[in-house]
């Protein structure tokens, strides 16, 4: 229970930092969100849209304005589309990313977990290289590489599946797919290496010895043993995944989070900026969070330890 | 009977000094060696050098094989599919494309080998001071701490928005892109080094060096440093790949070298617009070198990885 106290303390402070840090930064950015209209707008128009924003006032007071609404989880107006809050950007996104993450973390997971496993038991032979070729070459074939390729086959010369955009299921198949390619290559190399060290262990005698079947031993002794290394991996990526790949999403058109993110950037539209960093923070932090638990539940000799790293 | 027979005709009592107990029968070979021995036995590894050398070899030579330029544009001869004139087609603005594939693995591999080894340099220092300190009374332990917040906090700001400010305060171009990689590429060489520092520092040798009065530059150097040499090694060979992707992926959002010059991410990128239109060569060329390269780095990374661990058996 202090544990999780100290911790939950710790990632406050995380959060704080994150959102100072990235305030600070993003004021450095020379140009506001209004820097691209001054040619057409009067100055006067400009200063009362400045002021709107409460971007007249000295950095100090943004600062503070801004962690109070923060306190009351309200992340402010987006600039650039005018009605529409932070917060209600993010509503919107994040089902559509948080869907694709998922289908993609399941993807990557299952095979990747299957096809080290495979790769393990059947050490240097044929099985074993046939499943390392597939996964260097999910690691070797970037995702801006790979998407085109599967828009240009499965959609446009077989037609099986809609070209882009956003609707139905069908839509979501491909971008799935090019975003768990990457991912699904890592944790097999993962598990594969993690496995060959488990299977070498006294332990998996022991339960050979005492007349446990091929697939007990490999289901009870080795992937439990196995996943640790797997799962530390995870922490970030289902954090990436979750809260969506600007790239993926910008060559499917979909409607996702990755996109606001990138365009808020160049657009200088701070609320939005701040808004997607901590709310990617949270995630990532809550994750690492949750992965260290489990931790525990596969692993009862580890510790968990509040002295954190 | 037959037992017997055996055992009279099989077994003679060995005549005294015929062989020597303790000779030394293979040539002593030192770790350097037996691990390059160990790369060459690994045909995925060699596979993997050699296509390296192959990818440097047209980055340096390629562009000057063909009459053209990378920016030469000519419009008339635009958007052709690779023949004999244009090995590997040209572009919509008839810029030859073999030149610019070629001009743009120079521009990939600068920026990663470049980005990688800033990484290293500082990754080495910063993990190397952490680790050596943590652990040395109470300034060394605070010197560690100090130094792996503010390693916590790089990696958690957005390197996009690190990325950004840099481009717009300095001028865009190959070295600020250099630069905004290994602002925050260094993180995790230095984590790699401090974990294995303070793994390597545990051990006896380490512990009898020090109780010999060794100074600690020369322990860090003649004791810490090689023990470690192999994974930093290993680490180079995936840092390197992983800063070409990183460039690609910033070509790919408008913020890598900006035009006429070409990387493989920018020409990606501007082949992403016409591949539903049939020109395959605009995206395939630079797609499968990116691929390719990334294939070659992680098999060789892997076969080094493999040589340099020093638990291995010699076989």
């Amino acid at each position: 229970m202090k544990f999780i106290l100290k911790r939950l303390l710790t990632m406050l402070l995380t959060i704080w930092v994150i959102t100072t840090l990235t305030f600070v930064i993003m004021h450095t950015i020379p140009g506001d969100p209004f820097s691209s209209d001054s040619d057409v707008l009067p100055e006067e128009v400009l200063n009362n849209m400045r002021a709107k924003f409460n971007l007249d006032k000295p950095l100090p007071v943004q600062y503070v304005l801004y962690l109070k609404n923060l306190a009351s989880f309200d992340l402010g107006p987006s600039i650039e589309s005018e009605t529409r809050s932070v917060n209600t950007l993010i509503a919107e996104g994040l089902p559509v990313s948080a869907l694709l993450g998922f289908q993609a973390l399941v993807i990557a997971i299952v095979s990747g977990l299957l096809l080290g496993i495979i790769a393990s038991l059947f050490h240097n032979r044929t099985i074993d290289y046939a499943a390392m070729t597939i996964a260097i070459l999910g690691i070797s074939v970037p995702s801006f590489i790979l998407a085109p390729l599967l828009i240009k086959f499965f959609a446009v010369q077989w037609g099986m599946l809609p070209v882009a955009s956003w609707g139905t299921w069908k839509h979501t198949i491909l971008p799935s797919v090019a975003l768990a390619a990457g991912p699904l290559a890592i944790i097999a190399r993962f598990t594969r290496s993690s496995m060959l060290e488990v299977l070498k262990q006294n332990y998996m005698k022991t339960a050979d010895a005492k007349g446990l079947g091929a697939a007990g031993i490999v289901i009870k002794h080795g992937i439990r043993n196995a996943i640790i290394p797997v799962v530390s991996f995870m922490g970030p990526l289902v954090a990436h995944l979750l809260t969506g790949t600007f790239v993926i999403e910008k060559i499917f058109a979909i409607p996702g989070l990755g996109k606001y993110f990138v365009d808020s950037i160049f657009n200088r539209d701070y609320p939005v900026i701040l808004g997607t960093t901590i709310f990617f923070s949270v995630i990532l932090i809550v994750t690492l969070f949750l992965i260290d638990l489990s931790y525990r539940l596969i692993d009862p000799r580890i510790k968990l330890s509040s002295r954190g790293d | 009977m037959l037992e017997k027979a055996s055992h009279d005709s099989l077994f003679r009592p060995l005549e005294k000094g015929r062989l020597k107990k303790e000779e030394i029968r293979r040539p002593s070979v030192s770790q350097a060696k037996e691990s390059f021995r160990r790369v060459l036995k690994n045909k995925l590894a060699v596979t993997g050098a050699v296509i390296l050398l192959f990818i440097l070899f047209f980055a340096i030579f390629g562009p000057k094989m063909v009459p053209y330029s990378y920016s030469d544009q000519s419009l008339a001869s635009g958007n052709l599919a690779p023949d004999g004139k244009h090995w590997f087609g040209t572009d919509d603005l008839g810029r030859d494309m073999w030149a610019r594939t070629w001009y743009g693995a120079r521009i990939s591999l600068t920026i990663g080998v470049a980005a990688a080894l800033i990484d290293l340099v500082i990754g080495l220092l910063v993990g190397g001071i952490s680790g050596y300190m943590a652990g040395r009374g109470k300034l060394g332990d605070r010197i560690d701490n100090g130094l792996m917040r503010i390693v916590e906090i790089l990696y958690s700001i957005p390197y996009l928005l690190v990325v950004i400010l840099l481009l717009v305060v300095m001028k865009p171009g190959l070295w600020t892109i250099v630069i905004a990689l290994s602002i925050t590429g260094w993180v995790s060489m230095a984590r790699v080094v401090r974990g294995q520092i303070l793994q390597i520092k545990q051990q006896e040798f380490v512990a009898a060096a020090q109780k010999l009065g060794t100074p600690h530059g020369t322990i860090i150097l003649k004791h810490l440093f090689p023990n470690m040499l192999g994974i930093i090694i290993v680490n180079l060979t995936f840092t390197i790949p992983n800063a070409i992707f990183a460039e690609a992926f910033l070509s790919f959002i408008g913020l890598g070298v900006q035009a006429p010059i070409a990387s493989w991410g920018t020409m990606a990128n501007d082949a992403l617009g016409v591949i539903l239109s049939g020109q395959w060569w605009r995206l395939f060329f630079p797609g499968f070198l990116i691929s390719l390269t990334m294939f070659a780095f992680n098999v060789f990374g892997d076969g080094l990885q493999d040589a340099l661990d020093p638990h291995q058996v010699k076989d």
